[in-house]
């Protein structure tokens, strides 16, 4: 058992756990992951390391509750154990020591961002960080990002913070303003990567996104991770996450991510049904 | 009774045929997941022991990797001496009841068999797994307690490689740690070997046994991320056993193979067995089987998966193989249960292209059919595509089935570990020995995708030369 240590509603549907896993902390660098299942009869999911104290011996993850096992995860509180927690796997984001470099964050993909962002600016690295989401509320660890960034620029779908829009919309502003950029990290939505990769392709600006597959076992061993980068088959798991953005076959990518759409609907839907209509197994009276 | 007394050769044997191993019925067992063979009972396995010879030179006993004392257990048997057979086999096999499941005995202990030659052999597996299974309902081993040697033995992957070297470095006073990078112990044994081969209750109790002996085993620690060879030794551990096996899937390399639908073996057993897809929804982890199935190639890890897609409901469940029968790999017995069970076979085709609609779901699987030409450097007649003869199987689903390679994690992060030019660990002795010192290593890691009896032979070799070395180097 792996206990919470300390749970935050970063918004109602984005929750950041952080963890007692001392071996992975010790272990963790930006850009990998972790597998963890909560139940005996769980799935193991992947989930982006979010930041790791290997003092402390916690490693921080952000889930936002989309699919079963995550909406379930969201119930968890502080001193509540999780039941498998693997790591760090993949391989750490190449780390370069000349900047600027520009980070964009899309949704909760800002989480995986910040340890990238604080890593960098250990090294003196120049970073510019870009984060959005749909509406201001849905806007997630912005303090935290503004503390490890030289510059932080914000999008909202909505205007309701920043700049009225994408976040492509600021970097292409950025990239046309004659800005010095060496390179550029995002993660977020597999949408959002793709459009990263389609604004700086044409300026030729490396761009590395970190994909976000379905994966069984996180060590190279059933392949359900693979895609197609640069007209190569790779294993996310063990090749990545992190790829190039102008390599990645972000149609297949796509089509992939959504091979169990259907088994989601309807676990989600039967999860929903056994916690908010009526009393419930878990005690929560339905509440939540 | 005095075991003394009982040795095989003071009884005349008795001349019967091979007792038929019990078996669920074929339709029925075609849609579940409960075990083909059920296993013999006392007056079955008693009258199957009668059998023995008791040869002066067990030739048997050479044919087994983990060294079994194959008469000795028999003869019990014949006593009825139930308990006394088990601690016979126990004694230098860690895992009897997967070994009486799994182990292709024909091809071990039973084809050395000297009633072979004119008749059947002793049903040897059969009779391990009627021992064991007999001493599992008596409950728990409770082993005499050990004395601790004061040593520290760590052992990366709980395979059956990893189980046997624990077992028998336990036995020995060793303090054993096993690390697994899944969830639950086991390694192919719960991931790949299905439940209707291999209840995983019964590798939960072998690796009970194994507990009951005081080894220890950490899940959830992937040795080459989660800590390494070096960290290891620095923790104070006194010598290293890698087995970690052959666990990266092969693809063809043909078109089509990142569609929707297409898996490897590896992941189909493991969501399917692991993960216990044929239990979703109210198991978390889903599978997409469709109507149709085709699994390509003719290994036991095939016959694993078309069983399988069978028992997940697919209508029609095919093993689509380049050359012919006679060449395929399986064991007879699973080749055999998989005709029973309906499985269909489509021989000297080859796959060239897995074809899909534009949601990128798989629709087809295009084959050309084959002949077989001269033999080729695996001593099989090498198989040539006939011209013009391409067609395409209606599937949803393809499984590739093609073999697997050794996990580079432990290898790239260890330096002075060498591998070969497939991936497998270099050893430099019989025993395992690796290129770096107090490092051993056997199964599938050295060897390649191969059978749970041979990493268990390696397990075995590795543990007494650890054991060796540690007691020279006091």
């Amino acid at each position: 058992m792996f206990i919470i240590r300390k749970k935050r509603d970063l918004t109602p549907v984005t929750k950041l756990f952080v963890v007692d896993a001392p071996l992975v902390a010790k272990k963790a660098q930006p850009g990998q992951f972790v597998i963890v299942r909560i139940a005996p009869s769980g799935e193991r999911i992947p989930l982006t390391i979010a930041d790791a104290d290997a003092k402390a011996g916690t490693v921080t993850i952000v889930i936002q509750e989309v699919g079963k096992t995550s909406r379930q995860m969201g119930l968890l509180k502080e001193g509540d154990g999780i039941l498998d927690f693997v790591g760090p796997l993949g391989r750490p984001a190449p780390l370069t020591d000349k900047g600027p470099v520009v980070l964009v964050g899309g949704g909760f993909g800002v989480a995986p961002i910040y340890p990238i962002a604080k890593a960098l600016r250990a090294k003196g690295v120049k970073v510019i960080s870009i984060i959005g989401a749909r509406s201001q509320d849905l806007l997630i660890l912005e303090a935290e990002m503004a503390s490890v960034s030289d510059e932080l620029l914000v999008a909202t779908d909505d205007g309701t913070k920043g700049h009225k829009g994408f976040v492509t919309e600021v970097l292409k502003q950025l990239i046309d303003s004659g800005r010095d950029i060496e390179l550029v990290i995002a993660i977020g939505p597999m949408v959002m990567m793709r459009a990263v990769g389609k604004t700086t392709e044409p300026y030729k600006l490396k761009t590395l996104v970190s994909v976000d597959p379905i994966m069984v076992d996180g060590t190279g061993m059933c392949g359900a991770c693979r895609l197609t980068v640069g007209g190569k088959v790779k294993f996310a798991c063990v090749d990545g996450p992190i790829f190039d953005a102008h390599q990645v076959d972000f149609d297949e990518a796509n089509r992939r991510g959504k091979m169990y759409a259907t088994e989601q609907k309807l676990a989600v839907d039967r999860f929903e049904k056994a916690h908010h209509s009526g009393p419930c197994a878990c005690g929560c009276g339905g509440g939540h | 009774m005095p075991d003394n007394e009982t040795t095989p050769a003071k009884r005349l044997p008795v001349k019967r045929p091979r007792a038929g191993m019990p078996t669920q019925d074929a339709k029925a067992r075609g849609r579940n997941f409960n075990e083909v063979a059920l296993g013999y009972g006392e007056e079955l396995a008693v009258g199957e022991a009668e059998r023995c010879l008791g040869c002066k030179k067990p030739v048997c006993q050479e044919g087994c990797p983990v060294e079994v004392r194959i008469p000795e257990f028999l003869g019990k048997v014949r006593d009825r001496d139930f308990r006394g057979a088990y601690e016979t086999v126990k004694s230098t096999n860690s895992l009897p009841a997967v070994c009486g499941r799994v182990c292709p005995q024909e091809t071990q202990c039973e084809i050395k068999c000297v009633l072979g030659k004119k008749a059947e052999p002793v049903a040897i597996g059969r009779l391990e797994r009627f021992v064991s299974d007999w001493a599992m309902g008596q409950g728990q081993d409770k082993p005499a307690p050990i004395k601790p040697n004061g040593k520290k033995v760590a052992i990366v992957g709980s395979g059956p490689a990893g189980l046997t070297c624990a077992g028998d470095l336990a036995k020995k006073g060793y303090k054993v740690t096993i690390f697994e990078a899944l969830h639950a112990p086991g390694g192919v044994l719960i991931y790949g070997i299905p439940e209707f081969r291999l209840p995983k209750q019964i590798v939960a109790e072998e690796v009970g046994n194994l507990e009951a002996l005081g080894v220890e085993v950490i899940c959830d620690v992937v040795v080459g991320r989660t800590i390494t060879v070096d960290e290891l030794f620095q923790q104070g551990y006194d010598a290293l056993f890698l087995g970690t096996g052959a666990g990266l899937p092969m693809f063809m390399n043909i078109p089509g193979e990142t569609l929707n639908g297409v898996y490897s073996a590896n992941e189909f057993l493991t969501r399917t067995n692991l993960m216990k897809a044929y239990l979703f929804p109210e198991w978390d982890t889903p599978i997409k089987v469709g109507e149709s199935v085709a699994v390509i190639g003719a290994g036991n890890v095939a016959m694993d998966s078309v069983r399988c897609a069978l028992r997940l409901g697919a209508k029609e469940a095919a093993i689509v193989y380049r050359r012919s029968e006679a060449e395929m790999p399986a064991r007879h017995e699973e080749l055999e249960h998989a005709k029973e069970e309906g499985i269909v076979f489509h021989t000297l085709t080859a796959p060239v292209r897995v074809r899909g609609n534009a949601d990128g779901w798989v629709t087809g699987l295009e084959c050309i059919k084959m002949e077989l030409g001269e033999p080729d450097d695996s001593g099989r007649r090498r198989p040539i595509p006939i011209k013009g003869s391409e067609f395409t199987l209606n599937v949803d689903t393809v499984v590739m089935a093609l073999g697997t390679s050794p996990n580079p994690l432990v290898s790239q992060t260890t330096p002075g570990l060498d591998v070969d030019k497939h991936g497998c660990l270099v050893v430099r002795d019989e025993d395992g020995l690796t290129t770096r010192d107090l490092v051993w290593a056997a199964g599938d890691a050295v060897t390649g995708a191969a059978t749970v009896i041979l990493a268990m032979g390696g397990g075995k070799k590795a543990a007494t030369a650890i054991d060796k070395v540690l007691q020279e180097a006091k």
